[in-house]
């Protein structure tokens, strides 16, 4: 599968353009399509290495989730990203899909508190679990003093 | 534009499960400040004191103490980032501290120093503070490198405590990115001679109040 049949399936399937620059697809898709991207990449294109899974904060325009997939064989490399929509942070959980999204995606909901639907164990893997806010937005507030400690 | 706060699925703490670290909040809770056995030994220095001429045994005493204290400390073993490496170069045959009496030892209970080697993180503290309370009075804390001084250059993170003096009482800050065995060497030596001024006042060194 080369990056040429990658765009021509993604823009037959899901009706949007991609981007592609050398080997590296990238696929901007709306929510609901996020899982079904992902079981696509995964089965048809055969990008079954899921590489990591991260989001960015874009202030008032709302959280966007990316993650990258990859299929070794043939080197394509296609990054899947989606904007959640402004104050929304709901997003379909690729765990169903990827077994080896369960940690990126339980860290991502640690730092900026998107919430993974059907995640089996959505629960925070670094901060202590009594912690307040999401520390990677933007509008985290991060000289506060909390008692005991910070 | 409205931002809705996100749905709180956070489950309960961990820790609430364990019933060994409730037992000890409670306990750490309840216990006032100083032991009994410090504070007869206390007393019975206080009554030798204003007898006629007792202060001369008192503060003779508390000198050939004091002497034994300074030079037998024992730091726990405690590395924490970076500048753990540099403490253990300190502790190896290189510089080796122990010919200043001080023995590495793997368990706070038989230990008076600890060394606060790098970044404390938030989720670090309580464990720092509880090993800090496993020690025996007296006890004192050096603190090493800009991490464990101020937070360093990660002070305007989300996730390290400011300074380790907001969580446990520290005597010694030593300088340093992380501080050559030479500066910790310096840093342990002034903690000598602290200790050899120490006055015994049958008060556990208090850690900080909790807010």
């Amino acid at each position: 599968m080369n990056p040429a049949d990658a765009v021509s399936g993604i823009r037959e399937k899901f009706g949007v353009e991609p981007v592609v620059d050398g080997a590296t697809v990238t696929v901007a898709l709306p929510v609901d399509q996020w899982r079904e991207a992902g079981a696509w990449a995964k089965s048809t294109l055969g990008c079954r290495y899921f590489n990591w899974l991260s989001a960015v904060d874009w202030k008032a325009e709302g959280l966007e989730v990316v993650c990258r997939v990859e299929n070794l064989e043939s080197g394509l490399v296609l990054f899947l990203r989606t904007r959640l929509g402004a104050g929304a942070t709901r997003c379909p959980s690729l765990v169903p899909v990827y077994r080896g999204a369960d940690w990126m995606e339980r860290e991502c909901y640690d730092m900026f508190g998107v919430v993974f639907d059907d995640h089996p164990d959505l629960r925070r893997i670094l901060l202590p679990q009594d912690w307040e806010g999401y520390p990677l937005r933007k509008d985290y507030a991060i000289d506060t003093p909390h008692a005991p400690y910070r | 534009m409205e931002v809705k706060p996100p749905v709180p699925q956070v489950p309960a703490p961990v820790w609430g499960d364990i019933k060994d670290l409730q037992e000890w909040e409670k306990y750490r809770q309840v216990r006032t400040d100083g032991d009994k056995t410090s504070e007869t030994l206390a007393s019975i220095a206080d009554a030798i004191h204003h007898m006629p001429g007792g202060w001369i045994v008192v503060t003779t005493t508390e000198k050939i103490f004091n002497w034994a204290r300074s030079s037998s400390i024992w730091p726990v073993t405690f590395g924490l980032a970076c500048c753990a490496i540099e403490m253990m170069a300190t502790f190896a045959s290189r510089f080796d501290v122990e010919r200043f009496g001080m023995v590495p030892w793997a368990s706070p209970r038989h230990s008076d120093l600890m060394i606060v080697s790098g970044t404390v993180t938030i989720k670090m503290a309580p464990m720092l503070k509880r090993i800090y309370d496993q020690m025996p009075d007296p006890k004192w804390v050096v603190s090493m490198g800009s991490c464990a001084n101020s937070g360093g250059p990660f002070r305007h993170g989300y996730h390290v405590v400011k300074g380790v003096d907001r969580v446990v009482p520290v005597d010694v800050y030593v300088p340093g990115c992380p501080p050559t065995p030479d500066s910790l060497m310096y840093g342990l030596l002034k903690l000598q001679d602290q200790v050899a001024e120490f006055q015994k006042s049958g008060r556990k060194s208090t850690p900080t109040q909790e807010g």
